[in-house]
């Protein structure tokens, strides 16, 4: 697998990071060196194993359903960009 | 029975088309709780009062599943007729929007907790099977408030983290009919499983709309569009009939259909592309990391099927075999749990000598009329079941008149007053005593004898003037089959 500049500006544009080319150029580069490196696990057949999503030796833990959590809204709020008393304030998304 | 029509096509010059459509519903689970944290899932709450850290996406704040959501979901997928998996894993499924604070939604992408089922529709042409491909659970996201500030969109992150179930049917609908039926059927049997209140004004329950064309009788899909998140049957069916079209007139022009999310603009009545939605479906799902995967058992499965209660279908199947309603009565009867209920109380209360018939007539007529008209519910009805059987019971034993029911039904609405007493104190009662009624009859006929003569003479639609007559001299409460019998009798 090889990362051209077209997949580093549409992760770029994904991931809301901007990259301008010169930075897109050195990226793609490292990261090919990345993938290359990786590629080498592809010499192992994996084709009957069910993918890894943990290494715990554990099922997963649940919870009853009680509500638990009391109104901080002043203090979520405090993590806004903009101040409103009630509300997140972002600049206007709209269709 | 109400119209349905059995075929949707659409004509173009010698071409016709029918229109293939798959519905996501995204059904929010009744619960305290949210799925992955212990904030209240209360609607109509203070905006962002009931946010904790996990909903917020603080770093470093873990998702703990809640036990009780998993049940809902496996009990939906019960109620679905469909398979569930003993093993299921959460995804990430990313994508940056103002009212998702994690940059992505926790959902089920590879293994969804229930797979394929079916649901059975009701239509007047008979019934339909509809498949269901899938039903996994998810996060709801925020709120965004366009229309408060001019210049910038408000967040509330109050119903972020709620556990949604996302039920995705095969593309087996055909008409606009058949969409609506279907929804009111999963609206329905969420409703008896007490796993999701199917309030569509609340948010509770919405769509996407998965549209495609073909000619007639071609087995290949055309390209489809989605249309996302309409929230009710009504946009539902109006986005339907705008698409179609839309993907009609494209072929017959020569033009492509680009595979595209699409919004529908209820005020226009038509759709458009999102172009915000463009690298949409690049949502890069991966095993989420913080959640091991959900195992169970089968002991836990047979629990819960232990608990599921009597479901529509089944209810319908009862009705019609114990109470001799007809299929298309016991349809409507059973299509809100809370309607069945109040038709069961009303059976129960009228005794051993009930008439379903007039049961059934007097619910879903002057009751559901009465319901519609103060925009109430069922469960809020103003006139107990109770009561309405004792007013059946009335009309059954002779007491009083259908006519004189209704006057008596009007009254019952305000306090849901018992109909015997309103009987007694407004003097209602029915006049059945032949010999009074006789008497009335002879002072009518003798001061219309001109009339009388006429009748017999031919013109036979005077009977009704004498039947209005003696109903108004009784004040209407003359018993109208034994003032048909004596008319019919003296006027020989």
């Amino acid at each position: 697998m090889t990362i051209d500049l077209k997949t580093i500006k549409h992760i770029s544009k994904l991931s809301r990071i901007s990259v301008d080319d010169a930075k897109a150029n050195k990226l793609a580069g490292d990261l090919n060196s990345i993938f290359d490196f990786i590629e080498k696990l592809n010499e192992l057949n994996t084709d009957n194993v069910e993918p890894l999503t943990s290494v715990a030796e554990t099922t997963l833990k649940s919870r009853a359903d009680e509500v638990k959590s009391e109104n901080i809204r002043d203090q979520i709020l405090k993590n806004s960009p903009d101040e409103n008393e009630d509300f997140f304030v972002v600049p206007r998304v709209v269709e | 029975m109400t119209k349905d029509n059995s075929e949707y096509l659409i004509e173009r010059r010698d071409n016709v088309y029918e229109v293939v459509i798959g519905l996501e519903v995204h059904a929010q689970v009744t619960s305290n709780s949210k799925l992955f944290s212990s904030s209240s899932t209360t609607f109509g709450a203070e905006p962002n009062t009931q946010v904790s850290l996990v909903d917020a996406a603080f770093p470093g704040m873990l998702p703990v599943i809640n036990e009780y959501c998993v049940k809902q979901a496996i009990k939906t997928g019960i109620g679905l007729r469909a398979q569930i998996n003993k093993r299921s894993v959460f995804d990430r499924k990313n994508y940056f929007y103002a009212d998702l604070p994690q940059g992505y939604q926790i959902s089920q992408f590879k293994y969804p907790i229930v797979g394929e089922g079916t649901v059975v529709l009701d239509m007047a042409h008979g019934q339909k099977e509809v498949g269901i491909e899938r039903l996994h659970l998810e996060q709801d996201a925020g709120k965004s408030i366009h229309d408060m500030d001019p210049q910038n969109t408000l967040v509330d992150l109050n119903r972020s983290g709620v556990a949604l179930m996302e039920i995705v049917s095969k593309p087996d609908m055909r008409t606009p009919d058949e969409v609506s039926a279907y929804v009111k059927k999963l609206r329905s049997i969420m409703r008896y499983l007490g796993t999701c209140d199917g309030n569509m004004q609340e948010g509770s329950l919405r769509a996407d709309v998965n549209i495609s064309v073909r000619i007639k009788g071609s087995d290949k899909l055309g390209t489809r569009c989605e249309i996302k998140n309409v929230n009710s049957i009504k946009f539902m069916q109006m986005a339907i009939d705008y698409e179609a079209n839309r993907q009609v007139d494209l072929i017959e022009e020569d033009k492509t259909i680009d595979q595209e999310t699409r919004l529908f603009d209820t005020k226009k009545n038509e759709t458009r592309s999102m172009r915000s939605k463009e690298d949409a479906h690049d949502y890069r799902y991966f095993p989420d990391p913080d959640l091991l995967p959900l195992e169970v058992t089968d002991e836990f499965i047979e629990k819960l099927k232990a608990d599921i209660p009597e479901l529509p279908d089944d209810k319908k199947k009862r009705f019609i075999d114990e109470f001799k309603v007809s299929a298309y009565e016991a349809t409507i009867l059973v299509s809100d749990i809370d309607t069945a209920k109040y038709f069961e109380e009303v059976v129960a209360k009228m005794g051993k000598n009930r008439d379903m018939k007039l049961a059934v007539n007097w619910i879903t007529g002057e009751l559901f009329a009465v319901l519609n008209n103060k925009n109430l519910e069922i469960t809020q009805s103003p006139i107990s079941a109770k009561n309405l059987a004792k007013l059946i019971n009335l009309i059954k034993n002779g007491t009083i008149s259908g006519k004189i029911a209704k006057t008596i039904f009007e009254l019952m609405i305000d306090g849901d007053i018992d109909p015997q007493i309103i009987v007694e104190k407004k003097g209602l009662k029915q006049e059945s005593d032949p010999k009074a009624l006789e008497a009335l009859i002879d002072k009518i006929i003798n001061d219309n004898r001109e009339k009388a003569i006429e009748y017999k003479n031919g013109k036979e639609k005077l009977f009704g003037f004498f039947v209005g007559q003696a109903m108004k001299a009784s004040s209407g409460k003359a018993n109208p089959q034994l003032i048909n019998e004596i008319l019919k009798k003296k006027l020989q």
